[in-house]
């Protein structure tokens, strides 16, 4: 039996019809078609599938889509302000803090809400807040330069 | 123009990757796509009695569920007669994980809900989990029509008695290479879509162009109408070149239903269908003098490759580290021989680094011991010992290897600089001497390993149709630069790189160069990326396709100039004549006229600036590098702290120490996840007990330390016009033993010799208090 929700995406309101098991981040992937979240674990360790719940940031494989009812997802697609990068984003690239991207979309928004909550961590902050994410390519050095880069210039 | 060859250019990859616009397989989503599950052996070892499907069949949404019956029309993996796989299992199952069932299913959920109901009976046999079980007297056989767990056998060719039985000391280590997995953040993904005029794969590998090669062949269908894409994949480390069940049969599916079909492994599926690397147990003798000058070492190794060997590339990976057992040392006599062990575990094969860290680890440790034994400092044993600057090409005396160039002692001197070693030492031997400190050790690896696979010959008995890597330079008629390459990269930022050497070469913008590579249709038959290959040679590649087109462009810029070609200079993206740099044509218009009759000199046609390089290294490189690792052990709870790292690696040309930086960190954190966090563990019955990211301690940002510092010698290598060795691999594989020398160097007052990975706290602990690790 579907249940029938209505979530705000990246500012987009739309209504659906989703199964009451259905995971957040397969209804953001498969029905919202925003493919820039991604399933790297089925334990929740990974924080591939990170994603903002009304601006907190919630690993979307560990929320049911029916919980996301009412409520307001920014995913990666959401990030940006037309072609200007956000500022977590535009430390990424400029401190190559990624490699093979699979990682980046949920390090980005586990970085960000990170600064909303702490805008000038240390680099030991920036190391421990990012626990639940990993990265198998970069050996984080220049994930944690890149926080750094955009809470210095944010 | 700036050069780029050397300069920290940002990625043109990253755009893409940074908003979530990659298109990595499972976001590539078509219309009526099916999807698959897999029933998975519950046992290590067993026969199977039977397997009902009936309820899983009749779900709704269920299309199909299928048994190796099904695939009668189809042939095994490709592998050696004998001890190879059926794609699901046939009869027995021989590793926990090991597929039994296939469902296909409308969509993923009610894939993996069939693949729960259905239900197989097993008759449980006696599982072997240890290469000493597998070897013993009576033990199960897995593969009867090979007739032993051995499936290969390499004894020394000599055994050195003469080398060890006149030495002034001899000293032993047993040392075992812990199973390790590659963990890509990106699981095994396969979407194939068989239309009624072509099969199309979009698959997670990286190697594309075989594996069209490995699917052509097995399905029965002409390359011409068999095409591999391979869009954004998400890591491989050498685990995503084999020929995975799932890539072989997701086609077949799609056939028969005669739609699209994909398949996305889940990270438990990973870890026990997705192969394992390492696992590689030594016996390694050391004969040497009182000098710490070493004169022999025999070194045996068992690989335990698990249920199946993956053929070729996993049953190779003991001679690579054979080959590699000198490591950076003038070594006059070594023996080294190898048994391959089949166990009830899941499958081994190449994993960053691959025979080489399983190398480096064993030779590095057994220098410390010689410098234990002999009272020598570490430094200065390897030091002592080194393979002289002025000495290469140097062979190894035991194999047909020839190291290419290097200056290890320059190396690590460079490293022993950078850590301040005397003072680093009487910190050491302070804090050891105080017990309300950490303990503290130093550690050394001072390592070389093989790369830029390879010459001629190097991969063809992979299955490989060359050893080349390709790149394809076509100027646009608005004097823009596509390049096509074999290449098949996957997070190594290679489009930077080969834009970088075109855009020298080419003295183009590299904002006007695209790199295309991924796509079997249309891009040059190629290898792929693996064995720190691709700058080495795609990068030659790229290089000579370059200015065999800038030669053709100059003669076009003559004929416009009407000067002579001889005289033509390119300068900044502008041709002109010798000394009148005011008076000259652009690519534009020099692109333009290469496509266009009218506009061409007599003796060139159009498409002439389009030039294809099938680039051959003449040998092998070895890259090499000395790295410090400084560690804090807590006394009361084992727990290691790395506290600080000092990497020097040389690795010929850089042509971009940005992204060189990157490999190097990222590697180093899977060496350091192998020396103190990761292991795949089974139960005694082969049960895997490390088979999600819950219980497997792939590390996360604040379990992996801060570089402290980062240091480069560079000695070119002779064997690619860039003089460029490779750097993907160097970071896994010079790091482990930086680590656990380090740790042992902290114990070594408990009496401690060595300390096998992943140096857990209870290892530890137990060493401190029980002088065992167990």
């Amino acid at each position: 039996m579907n249940e029938e929700i209505t979530v705000t995406v990246n500012g987009v309101r739309s209504t659906d019809q989703v199964e009451p098991r259905l995971l957040l981040v397969h209804y953001l992937r498969e029905q919202r078609a925003l493919t820039g979240t991604h399933v790297g674990c089925d334990t929740s360790n990974c924080g591939a599938c990170t994603v903002h719940l009304d601006g907190q940031a919630v690993k979307s494989c560990t929320v049911l889509a029916v919980q996301a009812h009412d409520h307001e997802v920014t995913t990666i697609e959401g990030m940006a302000d037309g072609d200007k990068l956000h500022p977590m984003q535009e430390g990424f690239r400029q401190c190559h803090g990624l490699q093979c991207g699979y990682c980046t979309p949920g390090m980005i928004m586990a970085a960000s809400s990170l600064l909303d909550e702490n805008p000038n961590p240390t680099e030991q902050e920036v190391r421990l807040g990012l626990e639940g994410n990993i990265c198998r390519c970069t050996g984080y050095q220049k994930i944690v330069e890149s926080v750094m880069w955009a809470a210095a210039n944010g | 123009m700036p050069t780029m060859v050397g300069a920290r250019v940002l990625r043109k990859e990253d755009p893409n990757l940074l908003i979530g616009s990659g298109t990595f397989v499972d976001d590539i989503q078509l219309t009526g796509t099916l999807h698959v599950g897999f029933a998975r052996s519950t046992e290590a070892h067993a026969e199977i009695v039977s397997i009902d499907t009936s309820d899983a069949a009749a779900l709704d949404g269920v299309l199909g569920v299928y048994t190796i019956d099904d695939f009668s029309d189809y042939g095994k993996v490709p592998g050696v007669p004998g001890m190879d796989r059926p794609v699901l299992a046939q009869g027995r199952v021989r590793f926990v994980g090991e597929p039994v069932a296939i469902v296909v299913a409308e969509s993923a959920y009610i894939a993996a809900d069939a693949a729960e109901q259905i239900y197989v009976e097993y008759n449980t046999l006696p599982a072997v989990m240890t290469p000493a079980a597998a070897m013993a007297e009576g033990a199960p056989v897995l593969h009867e029509a090979i007739g032993s767990n051995v499936l290969l056998d390499t004894p020394f060719a000599e055994d050195l008695a003469d080398v060890f039985d006149n030495a002034p000391r001899t000293a032993v280590l047993d040392l075992h290479n812990n199973r390790v997995h590659a963990v890509p953040m990106e699981t095994s993904a396969v979407l194939a879509d068989w239309g009624r005029d072509k099969l199309t794969v979009w698959a997670s590998t990286q190697v594309p162009h075989a594996l069209r090669t490995t699917l052509s062949n097995y399905l029965g269908v002409a390359q011409s109408h068999c095409r591999v894409i391979q869009p954004d994949v998400g890591g491989g480390f050498g685990a995503k070149v084999q020929w995975y069940p799932e890539l072989l049969m997701v086609p077949i599916l799609s056939k028969w239903h005669n739609r699209p079909v994909k398949y996305v492994q889940t990270r438990s599926e990973c870890f026990v269908m997705m192969c394992s690397g390492r696992d590689q147990r030594h016996h390694a003798e050391v004969a040497f003098d009182d000098d710490g000058k070493i004169l022999g070492l025999r070194s045996m190794v068992i690989a335990d490759v698990g249920g199946y060997p993956d053929v070729p590339t996993g049953l190779g990976l003991p001679t690579l580290t054979n080959w590699m057992a000198s490591g950076c040392y003038a070594i006059p006599a070594i023996a080294a021989g190898h048994k391959i062990v089949a166990t009830n575990k899941s499958m081994l094969s190449s994993y960053r680094g691959a025979g080489r860290p399983e190398a480096t680890f064993m030779i590095e440790r057994v220098l410390d011991l010689v410098a234990d034994e002999a009272g020598i400092d570490p430094a200065e044993v390897r030091m002592r010992n080194f393979i002289p600057a002025d000495a290469f090409p140097y062979k190894t005396p035991h194999a047909e290897v020839y190291y290419d160039s290097g200056d290890y002692a320059a190396t690590l001197k460079v490293a022993l600089e950078l850590c301040d070693y005397e003072t680093l030492k009487a910190q050491r031997d302070a804090r050891n001497a105080d017990p309300s400190q950490k303990l503290m050790g130093i550690g050394i690896s001072a390592w070389c390993e093989i790369a830029a696979f390879g010459p001629r010959g190097a991969l063809e008995g992979f299955g490989h149709i060359g050893s080349y890597e390709t790149a394809q330079v076509k100027i646009q008629p608005d004097g823009s630069a596509i390049i096509s390459t074999g290449a098949a990269p996957h997070g190594q930022g290679t489009v930077t790189t080969l834009a970088q050497i075109a855009a020298d070469s080419l003295q183009m913008d590299i904002d006007k160069i695209t790199v295309r590579y991924g796509d079997t249709d249309t891009v040059p038959q190629g290898v792929g990326t693996m064995g720190s290959r691709i700058t080495a040679i795609a990068g030659q590649a790229t290089q000579q396709a370059s200015l065999k087109v800038v030669d053709s462009a100059k003669k076009i810029a003559a004929h416009k100039l009407e000067a002579s070609v001889e005289d033509i200079e390119l300068v900044d993206g502008h041709f002109s004549v010798a000394g009148t740099p005011s008076v000259s044509v652009s690519w534009a218009e020099v692109g333009w006229a290469g496509l266009s009759p009218t506009e061409l000199p007599a003796d060139l046609e159009a498409g002439c600036l389009d030039a294809l390089v099938f680039a051959e290294a003449t040998g092998f490189t070895f890259p090499n590098g000395a790295y410090i690792c400084v560690v804090g052990i807590d006394r009361d709870t084992g727990a290691v702290e790395i506290e600080q790292l000092h990497l020097v690696d040389d690795c010929g040309t850089v042509i971009n120490p940005l992204l060189a930086e990157g490999q190097v960190e990222g590697g180093v954190a899977q060496g350091i996840a192998q020396a103190l966090f990761e292991e795949m563990i089974y139960s005694d019955e082969g049960q895997p007990l490390t088979s999600t990211l819950l219980d497997y301690l792939a590390p996360s940002a604040c379990d992996v330390p801060e570089m402290t510092s980062i240091g480069r010698t560079t000695t070119v290598t002779p064997h690619n016009t860039l003089g460029a060795k490779g750097i993907g691999e160097s970071g896994a594989i010079g790091s482990p033993p930086a680590v656990i020398n380090a740790v042992v160097d902290a114990l070594s007052g408990f009496g401690v010799k060595h300390v096998d990975m992943p140096a857990t706290p209870q290892k530890v602990w137990n060493l401190m208090n029980n002088g065992q690790e167990g």
